[in-house]
């Protein structure tokens, strides 16, 4: 009896003085906080994607709740109305800021580019790129060895085994620009997002001569310019022998879809524009000739073109 | 026999293809490539446009900095082009393109056989006369030559180590250039002795070598030279600029930023040291080096000696081509040397050797799990563990791969060469490397503002 | 031209050793300790090791394939060695079933939960065995005699270590019979000799260092003296040490065992602290500890202990030591 008693006795006797010096302690080493920082990260996604520039949501948290001026601050997973919602809590102006989706600028598909060489080292783009110029003759093109795959905590940017290119899951995007970093050739750019996944960008980021281009990869922009003359909006700028499309300022009326020789400026989500009439009197047979059999496929067509192409995948796999 | 103090791997040295053929003359090429960065430091800036013509010798480029060099014209013609051309590497690469139209030398070149020995330059003219010549780094690190033989104020060169290890398996050059042009090399070694202002010049060489070493040794003695000969044991890297001077003085050079002055020594290889008696003694550039041209299935292997900017397919059509089926051409030895997608790209300075490695060993081993065998640790040079370091590269971790010493790197190869489980431990670590000395040049330049 | 082009970075050659290889000379090396136990325990012991050896590699075969879906590994032998090295820890005589029950600790619960080869924090032959050796204390320690011709049972069916615990004097202990391996015990401890042979093997083909065996061993040795030399029990001062380093798990422990590579420190420092410590608990558990044998309990212990050692003892760096001579 005594010893149970003992026990019990010891036991709390070392308990509330356990509890005690660690309340003197807690109260000692208390860091004054503002509440406000919890709730803002209560707020936010959770994801710690890095996608705002901090580590993660605490960090982030932590600025919007200091900063007076909010507006350079995004959180690109959570977007427009978590931004909103954040800002009204907090009695701040509320940053704006389109939706981007990440994009994969190059069109270099394997029976467009032939392979000049077999890669056998580390199953790495940083390590493959800082040896040697890749698989194909293109130095820039993608390779392929899913880098950004690594870098992608939203599971949305995978390399599609048939072409041998990294392909962005547009639903999954939250333009967080972790495969934008990752990328050691610079393919990936964060673009506008239209509604329904529409785009349109120039697929390639080559800065060879034309020439060198078209030896190298049947789907490389040339840097002819012919989709620089008939933008009307001066979205598309030529610099160093490659186009580029300013998202920002493009409408996507994709008139230059249809000029470009080599297929670079890419169309998604969107029909291509019928051949106008006026384009025979601009241009003789062969660009007539060849165009209007893609533009003028319905969109039945297409469908069972892509279901075709989805059962030649599987048979691959 | 001495050796360096830890680490290191036994690879076969399969020298045996090329070792015993004497080195020939390599027919001129009729177009030459001449790339303006083939040297560590800055590219040279051309000095000659399209439509110039050129003699053998002349200089077409210049050193744009102090840690860059000048580079000569390996033949006479016209400058045909000075653009973008593809390199080994399959990457675009400035370069100067000369049509060749025979062959007529500069005449302030000294072409004949005669040895000249006698040097009573002082030191600054030396090496004037070296940084003139663009001499480079002959091993394969193209460190340009004048650089390092200017001892930085504070430090003392005690010891000039000259490195005729040749540790690669498969390179035969040094070997070749050892035997059959020992008085060169004993003469540009002393003449290094002078422009150093050191009174002690070893050459090491590896003990697969005897007749290499025997030869100089008899040289020595007959004529006396000022050189010794070291015979090491047969280890790679032994070569290893950090595992000569161990080896040979018994001296560790500090980790980076630490050099091998800071030791007293100063490393030169034998190639470089008959360019040096060419360059100070003939009034000769570096225009021309000995390339071996091996592999176990290529027909004839060659040591030739080739003017720099020679398409390096016309070598190995001289060599008897490349074998049939997976092959992988290296430029350098298979331990440390750069695999090539361009056969159509030119000899550079820093070319030694060319290796064809074809069917099994064209391909690596497929990557398996680590089994944690330390061998990786064992047989790095450096002290590492690369297992640790590998795997912190790979998962991008910087700042502990730092603390893990990854930039004592040598990028030696040992590691991945014992791995059992292939795994591609440089790759990553090579990687880790990179991206942790752009974190520390970062860091050192915020520290600066 | 026909040729396909590879490129990598450099190393471009490769050591002819792999961990096929590497475990295959393990392999090689158990066998004369096989051979001369068969010789002296007869067949029996043939059975256990292929029952064992068998029942391991189906067991990772199953694993890998209907639990993890992944690439089936068998062919790298890790298994194999795996199942030879636990039945090297059983009595010849013990009944089939369990052994296969130590397959699948071994393999099922100390190798694959842990991600397979490579992973595992323990020995997994020594988890199979230890298992069996809380569970199955009888049939794991009744060994049969010797059946070899003209074996006299002085020590009626007990192993050398049991006899000692039981209280026969050092000096009576027949030292050349259990260096020959003429006497009861697990299968694969018994054989000093052909282990010493399988050692020295290994060495040879350079799958171990002798840092651990002789760090193991050594430690043994050092710690009988000791013990010898406060209280002899009337024995020569070289018996207890030698008894010790011939006798149980000692050979099989730090020649086979803790050299296993997984579970064993990486650099050849750590290796010594390591096997100083397998050495040390050994002959802690022998002298004082309730069981008569503490070789698997101690490698265990170490096991555990290898990651702190990896993370505090590193390897010396090449240039810092001249740095430091330097500076002081």
């Amino acid at each position: 009896m005594t010893v149970l008693l003992s026990t019990i006795l010891t036991l709390s006797v070392l308990g509330i003085l356990a509890a005690v010096v660690l309340y003197f302690v807690a109260q000692k080493f208390k860091v004054e906080e503002d509440p406000r920082i919890d709730e803002v990260e209560k707020m936010l996604p959770g994801a710690n994607c890095g996608g705002c520039g901090f580590a993660g949501c605490r960090g982030m948290a932590d600025a919007l709740v200091k900063n007076d001026d909010i507006s350079a601050l995004f959180c690109p997973v959570g977007g427009g109305d978590t931004m909103k919602g954040i800002a009204s809590y907090l009695g701040k102006a509320a940053p704006e800021k389109e939706p981007m989706v990440a994009t994969v600028r190059c069109g270099g598909v394997c029976d467009k580019r032939p392979r000049t060489n077999t890669f056998d080292g580390a199953k790495s783009c940083a390590v493959a790129s800082s040896l040697y110029v890749g698989e194909t003759a293109c130095s820039f093109g993608c390779l392929g060895y899913g880098d950004c795959v690594d870098a992608c905590a939203f599971d949305a940017i995978h390399i599609n085994p048939v072409t041998g290119i990294a392909e962005v899951d547009v639903e999954k995007c939250t333009a967080c620009g972790a495969c934008v970093k990752a990328c050691p050739k610079n393919i990936i750019e964060l673009r506008k997002k239209w509604p329904k996944g529409r785009a349109v960008y120039v697929g390639c980021v080559s800065k060879d001569k034309g020439a060198a281009v078209m030896k190298a990869c049947k789907a490389g922009c040339i840097g002819c310019g012919k989709c620089e003359k008939v933008c009307a909006f001066g979205a598309i700028t030529i610099e160093n022998n490659v186009a580029y499309i300013d998202s920002q300022k493009c409408k996507l009326c994709r008139k230059c879809v249809n000029e470009c020789p080599t297929g670079a400026i890419k169309l998604v989500g969107m029909e291509p524009l019928p051949k106008t009439p006026k384009a025979p009197a601009a241009k003789p047979a062969e660009g007539a000739a060849a165009k209007p059999a893609v533009a003028a496929t319905p969109a039945g067509d297409d469908k069972s073109a892509a279901t075709a192409k989805n059962e030649s995948v599987k048979e691959q796999k | 026999m001495k050796t360096f103090p830890m680490g290191g791997v036994h690879p076969s040295d399969n020298k045996k293809w090329s070792n015993t053929k004497a080195i020939e003359v390599m027919d001129l090429p009729d177009v030459v490539n001449i790339p303006l960065g083939q040297h560590i430091g800055a590219p040279a800036t051309a000095k000659v446009a399209k439509g110039d013509k050129v003699l053998t010798g002349q200089l077409i480029a210049e050193a744009s900095s102090f840690m860059s060099a000048n580079i000569h014209s390996p033949i006479s013609g016209t400058v045909t082009a000075v653009d973008m051309q593809v390199n080994g590497q399959g990457l675009r690469q400035m370069m100067i393109t000369i049509k060749r139209e025979g062959d007529e030398w500069l005449p302030s070149i000294d072409r004949t056989p005669e040895l000249v020995r006698e040097c009573k330059l002082e030191s600054a003219e030396i090496i004037a006369r070296i940084k003139d010549a663009g001499i480079v780094g002959m091993g394969g690190a193209t460190f340009p030559t004048h650089v390092k033989l200017s001892v930085p104020p504070g430090c003392k060169a005690e010891y000039l180590i000259i490195n005729g290890v040749e540790c690669e398996p498969y390179l035969t050059s040094d070997h070749r250039t050892m035997l059959e042009r020992g008085d060169e090399l004993l003469t540009g070694v002393e003449i290094l002795k002078r422009a150093v202002g050191v009174e002690k010049a070893i050459i090491g060489v590896e003990n697969n070598k005897p007749d290499a070493i025997e030869h100089l040794r008899r040289l020595i003695a007959e004529k006396g030279y000022g050189v010794s000969v070291e015979p090491l044991k047969v280890q790679y890297p032994q070569g290893g600029e950090k595992q000569l001077i161990a080896a040979v003085t018994g001296r560790q050079v500090p980790p980076p930023p630490g050099l091998p002055i800071h030791v007293g020594a100063v490393v030169c290889n034998v190639s470089t040291a008959v360019a040096v008696y060419e360059a100070v003694q003939k009034n000769k550039p570096l225009i021309e080096r000995v390339v071996t041209v091996t592999g176990k299935h290529v027909s004839s292997p060659r040591n030739l000696l080739t003017r720099m900017g020679t398409p390096i397919s016309k070598l190995l059509e001289k060599a008897g081509g490349l074998p049939e089926g997976d092959v992988k051409v290296v430029n350098g030895g298979p331990m440390m040397g750069r695999a090539m997608v361009n056969l159509d790209s030119p000899v550079t300075k820093g070319c030694s050797g060319i290796t064809v490695l074809d069917g099994a060993e064209a391909r690596r081993g497929v990557e398996s799990p680590c089994i944690k065998c330390a061998k990786c640790v064992a047989a790095c040079p450096m002290g590492l563990e690369p297992y640790l370091v590998s795997k912190l590269s790979r998962r991008k971790m910087w700042e502990r791969a730092e603390q893990e010493r990854v930039t004592d790197c040598i990028e030696c190869g040992c590691c991945q060469y014992s791995c059992p489980a292939n795994i591609p431990l440089l790759d990553y670590i090579r990687q880790g490397k990179q991206t942790v000395m752009g974190i520390i040049r970062a860091r050192a330049a915020a520290a600066k503002k | 031209m026909a040729n396909k082009f590879y490129v990598a970075p450099s190393p471009h050659v490769h050591s002819a050793q792999s961990t096929r290889s590497i475990m295959r000379d393990v392999l090689i090396a158990m066998l004369p300790a096989l051979a001369v136990s068969t010789w002296v325990h007869g067949v029996d012991v043939l059975t256990v090791s292929a029952i064992a050896v068998v029942s391991c590699v189906v067991i990772e075969f199953l694993i890998q394939k209907f639990l993890f879906h992944g690439e089936c590994t068998v062919s790298n032998l890790s298994a194999a060695v795996t199942g030879l090295l636990l039945a090297f820890n059983l009595p010849s005589s013990i009944p089939w079933w369990i052994v296969v029950i130590g397959s699948l600790v071994a393999i099922g619960v100390a190798k694959m939960t842990f991600g397979g080869l490579g992973r595992n924090p323990f020995n997994p032959a020594l988890v199979g065995r230890v298992f069996l050796l809380i569970a199955y204390p009888v049939q794991m320690t009744s060994f049969t005699a010797p059946v070899v011709e003209g074996y006299t049972d002085a020590m009626s069916g007990a192993t050398p270590l049991a006899a000692i615990k039981a209280g026969v004097p050092v000096g009576d202990v027949d030292l050349l019979s259990m260096f020959s391996g003429t006497i009861p015990g697990s299968l694969g401890e018994i054989a000093a000799a052909a282990l010493i042979v399988g050692g020295i093997y290994l060495l040879w083909r350079r799958v171990i260092t002798w840092h651990i065996p002789v760090a193991v061993l050594g430690t043994m040795a050092v710690f009988a003296f000791i013990v010898a030399l406060t209280d002899g029990g009337g024995a020569l001062l070289w018996q207890l040490p030698a008894f010790h380093v011939l006798a149980g798990g000692a050979l099989l422990g730090a020649i086979f065992m803790a050299t296993d590579y997984v579970t064993s420190p990486m650099t050849h420092k750590g290796m010594i602290i390591y096997g100083i410590g397998i050495g040390a608990v050994t002959m802690v558990i022998r002298l004082w500890g309730a069981y008569p044998e503490g070789m698997s309990f101690a490698i265990l212990l170490m096991n555990a202990v290898t990651p702190l050692i990896n993370k505090y003892v590193k390897p010396v760096r090449f240039g810092l030591a001249t740095d430091k001579n330097r500076k002081a």
